[in-house]
């Protein structure tokens, strides 16, 4: 039996091609899925993303037992409602997960997690939570809405209450603001500007029918996946899992090695993989016809080999792009194998897309 | 609800013929198929002068999603292929059974034609698929 979201019955509604996303039928695409990555890219468009979970961790300590947790430090979060992207790493250095962690204040911070790895998610961070004293609290009574586009933010603020209404339309990039249970966040996974609402389940269906209402287009998990792949970002458990480290999965940024003496898990480890890693993350550029997938084969003319974790047609650029994970020394030309032939495609520098502007 | 035009003919992967006045016959996907595919992005058709087996994969049509082989409904000479659809693969979207029809080929046996899935037969089999 799929779990459901409280937007289950919108999807229906709406008429949504539904399917099984990580144990939660959630919607692929409503009618056009090109139509959807071009409505977030041009206006606003709207996700059900409440398959995510919302994680309170709460206690004087919180801050220091995160510091440990992640990989990323949460040393850099100062002004209250300021938020940070993390891998969260085993003792060997493999990704558990990739996650949004929030400062709200010192003795609560809010973690924000995959679909498909909350379970663990929890039992690990409970795990590591209980020696610093910290409580875990799984906020499954809200749901998590992703508003984005170009119009997204003006349309959620003409919406919120008159209060949150005020903080949201100053609150900065990275940052959120919240009222009672309600919060708002300037973040997302599209490459564009907008907010990750975070409310309970009743009040995000009202707010959802209202923002279709207003012409927020439903957009569904494929055009979720073009938008953040032209905006050059990771999906666990297609281009990073619990067999990767992060110098080989593009998120070497992600790690705060200063101070040296912070001892978050997986530092050891990782440590050794430093200016070390075998394997390169990469974004290709497809230059010949065809369109490139995930698990494909890259080679290139210095004889370094590799294999591409994400890969699609990009809507935008009208061509097809794609991460790679390959051989440290790949450099230059390469080819992709595409149903038996070899294509030519080029190295770029992700992100492919941003603000709706083509950056390669 | 698919449209499934009477005076074709089908096959079980989702292709449709039709025989023109002249002997020859051209084909394409049907419209359950391109809705089952979503937004196509890339289209590959076989090139003019390739001689097909019938079951021969012998095109792709690519989505968003995924990519799917296109199969000859029965054997034959590719006389003509549909260059429109490089540069414009979503008519095969909006229009799958006129303006986005993929190739047209000689039959090798035009009767070949004859053993192939009627419009009830074929819609008898998208349904059970529904």
């Amino acid at each position: 039996m799929l779990k459901k979201t409280a937007l289950h019955s919108e999807h229906v509604r709406l008429g949504a091609r539904l399917v099984d996303f990580a144990g939660w039928e959630m919607p692929i695409q409503y009618q056009s899925q090109l139509d959807e990555h071009h409505a977030v890219r041009a206006d606003s468009g709207m996700f059900d993303v409440a398959h995510m979970s919302a994680v309170d961790l709460h206690g004087p300590r919180t801050r220091e037992f995160l510091r440990k947790l992640l990989a990323n430090d949460v040393a850099k979060l100062t002004a209250p409602g300021k938020a940070l992207y993390s891998c969260m790493l085993r003792e060997d250095a493999g990704i558990i997960d990739d996650l949004i962690a929030y400062f709200l204040s010192e003795d609560w911070f809010r973690l924000v997690v995959n679909a498909g790895t909350t379970d663990k998610d929890l039992a690990w961070i409970r795990q590591q939570a209980a020696a610093f004293g910290v409580t875990v609290k799984h906020r499954d009574d809200l749901g998590i809405v992703a508003v984005q586009g170009p119009q997204a933010r003006e349309k959620v603020i003409k919406l919120l209450p008159a209060d949150l209404a005020a903080a949201a339309q100053s609150v900065g990039v990275f940052q959120a603001v919240y009222s009672g249970d309600w919060f708002v966040g300037r973040t997302g996974y599209t490459g564009e500007d907008g907010f990750e609402l975070m409310l309970p389940h009743a009040d995000l269906v009202k707010l959802w029918q209202k923002l279709e209402a207003d012409g927020v287009r439903p957009a569904g998990l494929g055009a979720r996946d073009t938008l953040r792949l032209e905006a050059g970002m990771n999906l666990y458990g297609q281009d990073m899992d619990e067999s990767k480290h992060p110098l080989e999965s593009g998120l070497g940024w992600t790690i705060a090695w200063d101070p040296a003496d912070r001892d978050f898990i997986g530092r050891k480890a990782l440590s050794a993989f430093r200016g070390n890693s075998a394997h390169k993350f990469v974004s290709l550029l497809l230059e010949g016809r065809g369109v490139v997938r995930a698990h494909m084969k890259v080679r290139f003319a210095n004889g370094a080999e590799g294999e591409t974790t994400s890969g699609g047609f990009s809507p935008t650029m009208k061509s097809s792009i794609a991460f790679a994970r390959v051989d440290a020394k790949a450099e230059g030309i390469c080819e992709v194998e595409i149903r038996g032939q070899w294509v030519a495609a080029k190295l770029v520098k992700a992100p492919f897309v941003r603000n709706g502007k083509v950056l390669v | 609800m698919s449209n499934v035009p009477a005076d074709l003919k089908y096959v079980k992967s989702h292709e449709w013929i039709k025989k023109l006045a002249d002997g020859t016959v051209v084909i394409g996907i049907t419209d359950h198929a391109q809705h089952a595919l979503g937004d196509l992005v890339f289209v590959e058709v076989p090139k003019v002068g390739r001689k097909l087996a019938a079951d021969e994969s012998c095109a792709v049509v690519e989505s968003v999603k995924a990519a799917s082989d296109v199969y000859a409904p029965i054997a034959g000479e590719v006389i003509d292929a549909n260059g429109a659809l490089a540069n414009t693969p979503e008519i095969l979207n909006s229009d799958p059974y006129e303006a986005g029809w993929m190739w047209k080929m000689k039959p090798n046996n035009a009767a070949d034609i004859d053993a192939l899935l009627d419009a009830a037969g074929y819609q008898k089999l998208i349904d059970e698929l529904n």
